[in-house]
């Protein structure tokens, strides 16, 4: 009996704890984007405008399909800083080759959009694939072999194209993947929720997440526990150099011509942010996706309100800046407090 | 050995040098210290004797200003203490020692001794006058170690040294000492006890943490026994017995540390021959290790004992030599396919090649497991599998508690152990190299540990245990291979393992070396 008498002062008490405990696990995330979203929505009337939403939404997209690959590599202990420059190397590689055969060819302009998105999607494999080798056999940190293929692939692209916007991809491509729409919401929109569902998949139930998380948690110990550490690291860039590629490959069929000015620093430095402010440990062994692509909207969205109220453009990036570096500093904070309740 | 001849005979009239009383410390949700009295005079070694986890860290971070108790009254030298910063202490005299280093790598020793101290003029570092005090402390101490060299380039034992000399640079009336034995060789643990007794006799009061009998018996004047975060007692250690010491530690008789194995040599299971890896630690070694038996290794720090093993494995590089598993010759060892002929190896460092802290028990156990059709499937880890595994494994190893979802980093040194045991567990393995089994937890989780081995043995398991520790390999081994400088000085079979032979067969190598 004296147990149901003790019940109840125990439970409220404990509730109270859960409701803060769930709080801090959820992490202030929601709470900033819900902030962001009735602020912006009371300020300006566009912005729930369904043309702006559908924007947010695809811009968000291309930004997840980047983080997701981005936070793979650092959960692993990594860093990715070529994923804005395959941007635009897929994107320049798609639209050539696709041109290149349209006029060779003619022919069908199924074969020649499959081949050209085969090739851009090749290209963040081979660049992926370069990083990953780097790291893994020659042991050169991630930052430092990613931040010459960022150079490396960045000129690539320039050189292909000299700067000149290539147009001649097949129409059909351009309007199936870039314009056409399904029950209302662009195409990009289902590939980015669809990618970032298969990798928190992957991440939860398979061997290659699981693994991930512990050559990231302590390597030594993945090593003496007879995981291979190199090809899990390869797969990580590649994984990452493949889905910028797939990012590259949607944002010129969005723009319907090949530029090697699409992605770039922005997107580089955004793909990171997007991680870190989703919860990703740059220590590695930590972070999910699903945060990450939560975090991906966040920015989003915030650089559109920023746009929307009229902030000057110049002042943007500072704001930005200043936005990262607060989101990172509470969720630690957070973290401290959860660790310690 | 030295004995402190009375000659820091503690004076009972003067006050103590330090008083802590009633002493308490929470930590949200965890009561760490609960009202604990210590005294220590000038010229005493005092022991803390306890369990991990009994409120010994926590004490002697309150005593050197890592953090401030919660309530309780602190004085130190005749004057009362209330807030005090880890450089407050210091400049009062007070300088502890920690199991965790708290040197900076990528500096010098030099530097190091004088971090957050250096002597300077205007901003200017004084260097020269920092390079000849270090040297005279150095000297003065006796360590074989050069004070321009990079810590991240000494061995374990050489950072010891530095941080003992980093300790003793300022005018030190309480030292406080952390086992600070755990990585030095016999002779460095010689040449500290003699040290220790010299600053007795200047005066100064030590703080001494450590689970070994044999130095509490060779230094200690009082112990002090704490267990869950309380004081026990104190009592003079002259009149104490080990037995009484340990039943107050635990709080439970422990008649036998070590169990009585059964062992029932059957076919060898590892044969090496003249082995020598690429770093020239193990050197032209001979090795055999039979099923149903536990073959230890015992030797110094740096003798090449870990090596072998861990090239057995597959981490350390192999010069030349082979290897046979149950008779078949192993061309290329690694870790991943040592795993699949049935090895496993349990690394000594836990925190560094152990285990992933960030992630939950579950991962770790399961980790060197799921390569296995049986949890998983085309890459999908049966995540059903994958808890029907672990969950009954940890009840067995007696997790406490029986949480299989909090993260590693968590967890005392003993629940460490039991998840690197509940991982060799995850599979069917039949081959064990433990690499100093007992290091870092206390004599509970060290039973436990023995009779988890012990199982092993008697279901027909080949054992393989390298430790420092000479009681330990004694007791638990049935033949004991005996190595010094990279190769086998010794095979102690049957009576002939002794600590007495195991010691001469040290120094008989080592004369044999000089005469060479």
């Amino acid at each position: 009996m004296s147990s149901t008498v003790a019940l109840p002062a125990h439970n409220t008490s404990s509730a109270s704890r859960d409701i803060l405990h769930s709080l801090l696990r959820v992490g202030l995330l929601p709470l900033l984007l819900l902030i962001v979203v009735v602020g912006t929505s009371l300020m300006s009337p566009y912005f729930l405008g369904w043309l702006n939403v559908l924007n947010i939404l695809r811009m968000a997209s291309f930004l997840a399909i980047i983080a997701c690959g981005q936070a793979l590599v650092i959960i692993a202990g990594g860093f990715d800083l070529s994923v804005g420059a395959v941007v635009a190397l897929s994107s320049v590689v798609t639209a050539k080759v696709m041109a290149a055969l349209s006029t060779a060819l003619g022919g069908p302009e199924l074969l020649v959009a499959v081949l050209g998105v085969l090739a851009g999607l090749g290209s963040g494999f081979a660049i992926g694939l370069f990083n990953g080798l780097c790291v893994s056999r020659l042991k050169v940190s991630g930052f430092v072999v990613t931040l010459g293929t960022m150079s490396a692939t960045a000129g690539i692209g320039l050189l292909l194209t000299n700067g000149i916007p290539v147009y001649g991809m097949p129409n059909s491509f351009v309007k199936a993947i870039g314009r056409s729409q399904v029950l209302g919401f662009p195409i990009a929109i289902y590939i980015g929720l669809a990618i970032v569902m298969v990798i928190a998949f992957v991440q939860r139930r398979t061997l290659f997440g699981r693994y991930v998380y512990a050559i990231g948690g302590n390597q030594e110990a993945a090593v003496v526990s007879g995981v291979s550490i190199r090809r899990h690291l390869v797969g990580t860039y590649v994984l990452s150099g493949v889905l910028a590629a797939l990012v590259g490959i949607l944002l010129t069929a969005l723009v319907g011509s090949g530029q090697a000015t699409l992605g770039g620093d922005t997107m580089m430095l955004q793909s990171i942010a997007a991680a870190v402010i989703g919860g990703v440990s740059l220590r590695g062994g930590i972070g999910r996706v699903e945060v990450v692509a939560v975090a991906a909207l966040f920015l989003t969205i915030l650089s559109n309100a920023l746009n929307l109220l009229h902030v000057d453009s110049r002042l943007q990036p500072i704001f930005l800046g200043l936005i990262m570096v607060v989101a990172v500093a509470l969720d630690e904070f957070s973290r401290r407090r959860m660790s310690s309740v | 050995m030295t004995t402190a001849e009375g000659s820091g005979a503690p004076k009972d009239t003067a006050e103590p040098l330090l008083v802590l009383s009633n002493i308490t410390k929470r930590f949200p949700g965890v009561l760490a210290l609960d009202g604990v009295d210590l005294d220590v005079r000038a010229g005493e070694l005092h022991v803390l004797f306890g369990e991990n986890g009994a409120g010994k860290s926590t004490l002697i971070n309150v005593i050197s200003g890592t953090f401030p108790p919660s309530s309780g009254s602190f004085r130190f030298a005749g004057r009362d203490v209330g807030e005090l910063s880890p450089s407050e202490a210091r400049t009062i005299g007070i300088s502890p020692v920690f199991q965790e280093f708290s040197l900076v790598p990528s500096l010098t020793v030099e530097e190091n001794l004088f971090l957050g101290r250096e002597s300077a003029t205007g901003g200017f570092l004084d260097t020269r006058a920092m390079r000849h005090r270090a040297r005279e402390l150095i000297d003065e101490l006796g360590f074989d170690l050069d004070p321009k060299a990079r810590v991240d380039r000494l061995s374990r034992a050489h950072q010891q040294m530095a941080e003992i000399a980093k300790a003793l640079l300022g005018k030190v009336k309480l030292l406080i000492l952390d086992e600070p034995t755990a990585s030095l060789t016999e002779r460095e643990t010689g040449r500290l006890f003699e040290l220790i007794a010299k600053l007795k006799s200047q005066g100064v009061g030590i703080i001494y943490v450590s689970h070994r009998m044999r130095e509490i018996r060779a230094l200690a004047d009082r112990v002090t026994v704490l267990r869950d975060g309380r004081h026990i007692k104190t009592l003079k250690a002259a009149t104490v017995t080990d037995g009484e010491l340990v039943e107050l530690m635990t709080g439970r008789r422990i008649d036998v540390l070590f169990p009585t194995i059964t062992h029932t040599p059957g076919t060898p299971a590892i044969e090496v021959e003249n082995l020598t890896t690429a770093d020239g630690q193990v050197a032209g070694v001979d090795f055999v290790a039979r099923a149903g038996e536990i073959t230890g290794i015992a030797g110094l720090v740096g003798c090449g004992k870990s090596e072998l093993v861990r090239a057995i494995y597959g981490i350390e590089p192999v010069a030349e030599g082979t290897v046979r598993l149950r008779g078949e010759t192993i061309e290329k060892l690694d870790p991943r396919s040592s795993l699949r002929r049935g090895v496993a190896y349990f690394p000594a460092s836990r925190g560094a090649e152990g285990l992933a802290l960030t992630r939950p028990i579950r991962e770790n156990v399961s980790m060197a497991a799921l390569d296995l059709p049986r949890y998983q499937r085309g890459g999908v880890i049966r995540q059903f599998a994958e808890r029907a595994l672990v969950k009954p494994i940890m009840e067995t190893l007696k997790l406490r508690p029986p949480n299989i979802e909090r993260a590693v980093g968590n967890l005392s040194g003993g629940n460490r152990q039991k998840v690197m045991l509940g991982r060799a567990m995850a599979r069917d393995l039949d081959i064990f190299l433990f690499d100093e089994p007992s290091v870092g937890i206390d004599v509970g989780a060290k039973v436990e540990v023995y009779e988890f081995i012990k199982r092993l043995v008697e279901q027909g398991a080949a054992v393989v245990v390298v430790s420092s520790e000479l009681p330990e390999v004694l007791a638990l081994s049935n033949r004991l291979y005996v190595m010094h400088h990279g190769k086998i000085a010794a095979l102690l079979e049957g009576d002939q393992r002794t600590e007495q032979n195991v010691l001469s067969s040290f120094f008989e190598e080592e004369k044999r070396e000089k005469a060479a």
